[in-house]
């Protein structure tokens, strides 16, 4: 358990919901949820996941905050927003969903090996260091994410769909070389630095 | 030339349902000089589209056949159909009210024997069943209407079949010249009940009213039961006329959804709870009802309705709100998707029948209205000072049920009352 993490449960003991609404963007609706469950109906990963937003939302009022930050059910929403376009009580069921996937791996509580969550890191990685995200390396480092047989394997599977992309001017071999970006590099990082800045300040926060 | 005499002593009752009817015989039999207007060509409103009341289960034909009687016994209260009111100036106890009045092309002459009707070929969509089936060009809005004279459809003008009924009537009560009339009121007091009308049911995308045939509005499963409405008091399915025996009810269907109405309709727990006794009082045991709701709501003294109902091993409830009406193309079954809060089950129920238990919206919304009058969000009349000489009774001033809604006429009705009575001790 991290540090962080610590301060946290010593802040707020057993009020899980108060933590929620204190640190996780949107936390302050989820005491308007009324448990209709039309958000779990309307979601179209059906049973694919454990706890739906309904269920989710109510664990939180429930104080099962162990079983909701590992949960993997953030990790797995897709954006579809059909939940937040039919929720009757407006609540921002997406923005929540993200907002505790984001706490969750920012207490070191999110599950391990989860496949989109480790998706999403290696986008951003990807992604940040020149402001444009390099495809063919994010697709490599896709199909080797769980190793080199697996890479290998995988890459001959998706042959044709890089052979389509490349012909349609979609991958560049080249970007292997490193791969095009903003013309800003100064300025795209400085950005980023700033934005990291202001996050960790929020981080500082936590359970203070 | 409609000729009505009317003083700032006049009370003026806008709306002819059981609210506009309350309040204006518990004027007039206090001695009031009353006018109540309606707009339809028939007294009744909405609950002379009921098949039953709760919590009795009595049917509310009985309640407007004494109202009726009361009213035919006062002199002191004055009935105009097809009446709508289009301004309203002046103030607490000077109200000068303009009136449009559209032609029924029938007089007083007639007797309502039916041969104009009989006549014509013509059909139109029968409002009074909420357009389930078809009445003709010649009409009596319903059997119980008052007055019981037929009108002529205004689309029939200039038509034969105009002419043929004219031709038919035995008593020449039918007279193709009519014309529209606008005619000034002046008043002391107004009560404004003018009722409700269903949410569009069409506007709740995910299930499917206008486009699954067996999906149907709780208003429209109310005419069905009735023996005289659509189906001859058939409880089948519109797609193939098969017997619904087994029923799903969706609750809150437009309210309590920030996407539609916000309020809680506070009706339609109860009347579903009603409905569910319609499936077993045509299949007995064979018929199966299911309640699919948030919470239910049964106000009041309602909750032993509600235990009762809860009893019929026939009747289930499903604490869920629907997500989603899908139809099975080979049985035309609406099948009901969702997550079942009580063990966060996910549910793909097939139905026979889909009653949509839909919410009440005013039908006139004071927003926006012909008149200056203090209205919440919703459109519902407030009660407020600001009013001075006008009051809201029954579901113009909030979605009740009948009970409540008469409560809300007598007390507008009072207050009418200390309006007019004020003038005349001035006057005096
Ligand atoms: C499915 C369903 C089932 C129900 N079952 C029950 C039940 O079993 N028991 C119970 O107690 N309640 C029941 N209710 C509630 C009941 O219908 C209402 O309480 C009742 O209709 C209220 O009467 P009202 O006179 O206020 O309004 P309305 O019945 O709507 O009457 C208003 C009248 O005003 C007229 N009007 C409208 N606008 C104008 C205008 N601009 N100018 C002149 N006239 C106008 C209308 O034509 C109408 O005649 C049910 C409701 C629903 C939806
Ligand atoms: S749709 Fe909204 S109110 Fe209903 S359970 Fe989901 S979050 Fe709660
Ligand atoms: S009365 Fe029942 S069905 Fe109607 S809006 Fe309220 S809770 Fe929903």
């Amino acid at each position: 358990m991290s540090e962080l993490n610590n301060r946290v449960v010593e802040k707020y003991r057993n009020n899980f919901l108060k933590e929620v609404e204190a640190n996780v963007e949107e936390g302050d609706w989820v005491k308007m949820c009324m448990q209709c469950g039309v958000c779990a109906g309307s979601c179209p990963l059906g049973d694919a996941w454990e706890h739906t937003p309904q269920k989710l939302f109510m664990m939180i009022r429930a104080g099962k905050r162990d079983e909701v930050l590992s949960s993997d059910a953030m990790w797995m929403c897709t954006s579809c927003y059909n939940c937040i376009v039919r929720c009757p009580r407006e609540l921002p069921i997406t923005h929540i969903m993200h907002g505790l996937a984001h706490y969750a791996a920012r207490l070191g509580l999110s599950p391990k090996n989860q496949p989109t969550q480790k998706f999403a890191q290696l986008f951003w990685d990807n992604l940040t260091k020149t402001g444009r995200v390099n495809e063919l390396k994010l697709g490599l480092n896709l199909y080797f994410m769980n190793g080199f047989s697996e890479g290998v394997k995988k890459s001959l599977e998706m042959r044709s769909i890089g052979q389509g992309m490349f012909f349609a001017k979609r991958l560049n071999p080249m970007e292997i070389l490193g791969g095009h970006g903003v013309k800003d590099q100064a300025g795209f990082h400085a950005m980023l630095d700033k934005a990291r800045e202001i996050e960790d300040a929020k981080l500082d926060k936590f359970g203070k | 030339m409609t000729d009505v005499v009317a003083t700032n002593q006049t009370i003026l009752v806008v709306g002819g349902g059981i609210s506009g009817m309350t309040a204006a015989l518990e004027a007039a039999e206090c001695g009031k000089d009353v006018i109540l207007l309606e707009k339809n060509p028939s007294l009744g409103g909405r609950v002379s589209q009921l098949y039953k009341y709760f919590p009795k289960l009595c049917f509310p034909t009985c309640g407007m056949e004494i109202n009726l009687r009361r009213i035919k016994a006062r002199n002191n209260l004055r009935v105009m159909t097809l009446a709508e009111v289009t301004k309203v100036s002046g103030d607490k106890g000077n109200y000068s009210v303009d009136v449009k009045i559209s032609p029924r092309y029938v007089n007083e002459n007639c007797t309502a024997c039916g041969a104009c009707s009989d006549a014509v070929s013509a059909e139109f969509d029968n409002e009074h069943n909420y357009n389930l089936d078809k009445r003709k060009g010649a009409y009596l809005p319903f059997t119980m209407a008052f007055p019981q004279r037929y009108v002529i459809d205004p689309a029939m003008i200039g038509t034969d079949d105009a002419a043929k009924a004219k031709d038919a009537c035995p008593v020449g009560a039918i007279d193709l010249d009519m014309a529209e009339e606008n005619i000034q009121l002046n008043v002391g007091s107004v009560v404004w009940a003018t009722g409700w009308k269903p949410y569009d049911a069409a506007k709740i995308q995910p299930y499917g009213y206008d486009r699954f045939d067996n999906v149907i509005t709780s208003v429209e499963l109310e005419r069905m039961m009735d023996p005289q409405g659509p189906t001859g008091g058939k409880l089948i399915r519109p797609s193939d006329g098969k017997e619904a025996k087994d029923v799903a009810f969706i609750q809150c269907a437009g309210s309590r959804d920030r996407n539609h109405l916000r309020h809680c309709s506070r009706i339609c727990c109860m009347a579903s709870l009603k409905q569910s006794t319609y499936t077993r009082e045509k299949f007995g045991d064979e018929g199966k009802s299911t309640i699919y709701y948030i919470d239910i709501r049964a106000i009041d003294r309602f909750e032993d309705f509600y235990q009762k109902v809860k009893s019929d091993s026939t009747v289930n409830f499903i604490k869920s709100k629907v997500a989603s009406v899908v139809e099975d193309k080979d049985t035309g079954n609406p099948i009901l998707k969702g997550v079942d809060t009580e063990g966060y089950k996910r549910y793909a129920n097939p139905h026979d029948l889909v009653v949509l238990a839909v919410g009440m919206e005013p039908s006139v919304n004071f927003n926006d209205a012909p008149v200056d009058i203090v209205s919440n969000e919703f459109g519902f009349i407030e009660a407020n000072p600001e009013n001075g000489g006008l009051f809201g009774a029954g579901c113009a001033s909030d979605a009740l049920d009948v009970n409540r809604a008469v409560q809300s006429a007598t007390a507008s009705a009072l207050r009418a009352i200390q309006v007019v009575n004020q003038v005349a001790e001035a006057e005096d």
